[in-house]
């Protein structure tokens, strides 16, 4: 810090980002690898319910995406919908350690209290809607909450995350055609990690790029190199701005790799680990960020490992305190199926009364 | 085309060996049999071939087989059964994966509206096996743990399968490769890998009929009505009840749901005079409705007491233990409604 005054007169950071923006935009993902690997430890201990899914080598790509929407915290800002591998655009938007850790572990205060897994979880205020598994149906329920913003006037924009499988389905194909046509301001991130589980892009795609099919449907399409930070950034700002010019809807295929398997059982035994070192030793977006940072001055060594101290000691107690909160009642299994009231269990569960008696 | 070896892997050897195979074991076991016997059979999914599919059902089979025959599909489930109904049409029997069965709800316009329809139309057979591991008890979350089985139960033209033990499993398979009709098939996935399930298999050629139940277990005071993992916690029940109430239960395994065993659920019924019906899947529009309508049109005089069921709540199902848990029916819950059967 003591050298602020006396430094030579920085690079123009691009995209008219701050300098206070680009250290946010670090810690964002910089927590979102921390948050990642300590779940992966929480896993190995068996304290994770379910599955793990890492987005190892794609936080970048997550991070710098998200940052370029309007985030609020009263519900008038941009919206997204995730993916599983987009923790890092969950947390830019205002999800928090804590929400994600209880969801991992099945807590009853974590935001789906139990019902739901991960990072599929809501919050209308931050600006960001749970997906569901099956994969392409946030694209259609994407292209609705943007026709809405549309409808009403409002200048928010949605943003959407789809794998490179699942640009497969026949959802993705109805949601991003009907945006296209209600030219909803909705902005498409394909995420080409080159892997869908063990299909590689080939087996997924017959056409080249992801960009070519937008012309198809008739949106406005950009390629990225998706573990450059600033250049995502910079794509995704585009294509916000557009949308809410009321230009439509853009495609952003997102070029990266998927550096762990599917999800914590799989070994890869499919990837070629030459590949995968490879991305690891000269495009890790995280890697590259750094070395932008302080290439051009933006960000020095000492404010970094700052940032990244404060991280683990925060995780660490985010962790430790989600450990103690409890799972959730049994019964909770039979609330918010409807709005009026909790469903019943039948007579024959858990109840002590049987009708004949009653 | 990748390199057809000639032979066959160990894997799928065990039972020509002798060797006690699992459930999971015994559906691969069948559908090579079936690929090996008839070259018309072909099998289409997500991440099927080199890998041999998230559970590794057909671990092995493109490697033998070779690609042409052991589809890699993209993800797009309507996109494969309808290309599995076209084949069909040209004479072919192809045999798709839903990695998770809860995807088939993707495919459901092609599976309802098409494929089960095709014959009625004069659009001719769709001799399709659409396969895939469901149920619960893995804490897999709404997505990964479902039993839709009641959701196709409504569909005329279909038939749906749900095996409980590995040579059913085997058996079943292998039927509904050979069946004419499009077959949904089930596979718990709770069950897959049971060691408790392993069972040496007949050496030779073998298949169980679709639509025949079985008594998995004889007994003379109630009836238990059930099918896929509910078959074992009713024995666990079952066991409890005898020990315990001194209680004689008789189970009967469904296998086929569509079409139902009628003949087997009432002769149980006529003997026991009392019936529980047990499933997985949620009681409203669930499949013991229909069971226990059937019993009460056809077998009312011989009852002793009120139908009951044992199933899973009206909700989605969670994915935090202590819910999922409570979601599920558990033996007790089995044996608490036999008991109360059992009184009445
Ligand atoms: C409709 C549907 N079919 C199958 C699956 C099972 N499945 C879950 S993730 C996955 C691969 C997804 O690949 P991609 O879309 O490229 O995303 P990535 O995992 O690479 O981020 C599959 C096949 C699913 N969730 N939904």
């Amino acid at each position: 810090m003591a050298s602020k005054t006396k430094s030579p007169p920085a690079a123009a950071i691009p995209h008219g980002l701050t300098r206070e923006q680009l250290l946010e935009m670090y810690r964002l993902v910089r927590l979102t690898r921390s948050l990642e690997e300590k779940l992966e430890n929480l896993f190995r201990q068996s304290k994770v319910v379910g599955g793990l899914f890492r987005s190892l080598g794609q936080e970048g790509e997550s991070v710098a995406s998200a940052y370029a929407l309007r985030r609020r915290t009263d519900g008038t800002g941009d919206m997204l919908s995730p993916l599983i591998r987009n923790l890092g655009s969950m947390i830019t938007v205002g999800a928090t350690p804590a929400e994600v850790v209880r969801q991992y572990m099945a807590k009853g205060d974590s935001p789906a209290r139990g019902k739901e897994l991960n990072i599929h979880f809501t919050d209308y205020q931050r600006g960001f809607i749970g997906q569901i598994s099956p994969l392409g149906d946030l694209v259609p329920v994407m292209a609705g909450v943007t026709l809405t913003f549309k409808q009403r006037g409002q200048d928010r924009v949605g943003m959407v995350y789809i794998g490179d499988g699942a640009t497969s389905t026949g959802a993705f194909h109805e949601g991003i055609n009907f945006a296209a046509v209600q030219r909803c301001p909705l902005v498409v991130i394909v995420e080409n990690n080159q892997w869908a589980y063990t299909t590689p892009t080939r087996l997924q795609t017959a056409a080249k790029s992801f960009v070519d099919k937008a012309p198809g449907y008739g949106v406005a399409a950009e390629k990225v190199d998706g573990n450059d930070m600033l250049a995502v950034y910079g794509a995704a700002k585009r294509a916000v701005d557009r949308a809410r010019a009321g230009e439509g809807v853009t495609l952003i295929e997102v070029m990266t790799y998927r550096r762990k398997g599917h999800a914590q059982h799989d070994n890869q035994s499919y990837v070629d680990p030459a590949e995968i070192d490879r991305w690891a030793a000269s495009n890790d977006p995280i890697d590259r960020f750094i070395v932008t940072l302080k290439e051009n001055e933006w960000a020095s060594a000492d404010e970094l490992r700052a940032i990244d101290e404060r991280i683990d000691a925060e995780l660490d107690a985010t962790i430790a305190e989600a450990e103690t909160s409890p799972l959730p009642e049994p019964e909770e299994a039979l609330t918010d199926v409807y709005a009026d009231g909790p469903v019943r269990a039948p007579w024959t569960r858990h109840t002590p009364a049987d009708p004949t008696q009653a | 085309m990748s390199t057809v070896v000639n032979e066959k892997p160990e894997a799928v050897r065990m039972s020509e060996q002798g060797k006690p195979v699992t459930l999971l074991e015994a559906i691969r076991e069948g559908i090579w049999e079936e690929m090996e016997r008839d070259e018309r059979v072909f099998l289409m999914g997500e991440d099927i071939g080199a890998y041999g599919g998230a559970f590794k059902v057909t671990e092995g089979m493109q490697q033998y087989f070779g690609a042409p025959r052991v589809i890699d599909t993209p993800i797009s489930e309507i996109g494969f059964t309808g290309a599995a109904a076209g084949a069909a049409h040209m004479g072919m029997r192809p045999v798709i994966e839903m990695q998770f069965i809860d995807f088939i709800s993707c495919a459901y316009d092609m599976i309802t509206n098409y494929v089960a329809t095709s014959r009625y139309r004069g659009s001719g057979p769709q001799p399709i096996v659409i396969r895939g591991p469901s149920g619960g008890y893995v804490r897999g979350g709404p997505f990964h743990s479902q039993n839709p089985e009641a959701a196709f139960f409504h569909t005329p033209g279909l038939k749906i399968v749900y095996p409980s033990t590995a040579r059913d499993a085997k058996g079943l398979i292998k039927a509904a490769i050979r069946d004419d009709d499009p077959v949904l098939f089930f596979e718990h996935k709770w069950l897959y890998r049971r060691p408790q399930l392993r069972e040496v298999l007949p050496a030779e050629d073998y298949i169980v009929p679709i639509g025949k139940a079985r008594t998995h277990r004889e007994g003379k005071d109630l009836t238990i009505v059930t099918y896929a993992a509910m078959v074992h916690k009713s024995e666990e029940a079952a066991e409890i009840l005898e020990k315990e109430d001194g209680l004689s239960v008789e189970i009967i395994d469904l296998r086929t749901l569509l079409p139902l065993d009628e003949d087997a659920i009432l002769e149980s019924v006529k003997k026991t005079n009392r019936l529980l019906v047990v499933h997985e899947d949620t009681r409203t529009g669930g499949i013991a409705g229909e069971i226990a309508m059937r019993v009460n049109e056809k077998a009312f005089e011989w009852l002793d007491a009120p139908i009951l069921r044992v199933t899973a709540l009206d909700a989605p199902i969670p994915y935090s233990p202590p819910l999922e848990d409570y979601f599920l029916p558990q033996t007790e819950d089995i044996v608490k409604a036999a008991r109360h059967l059992a009184n009445y």
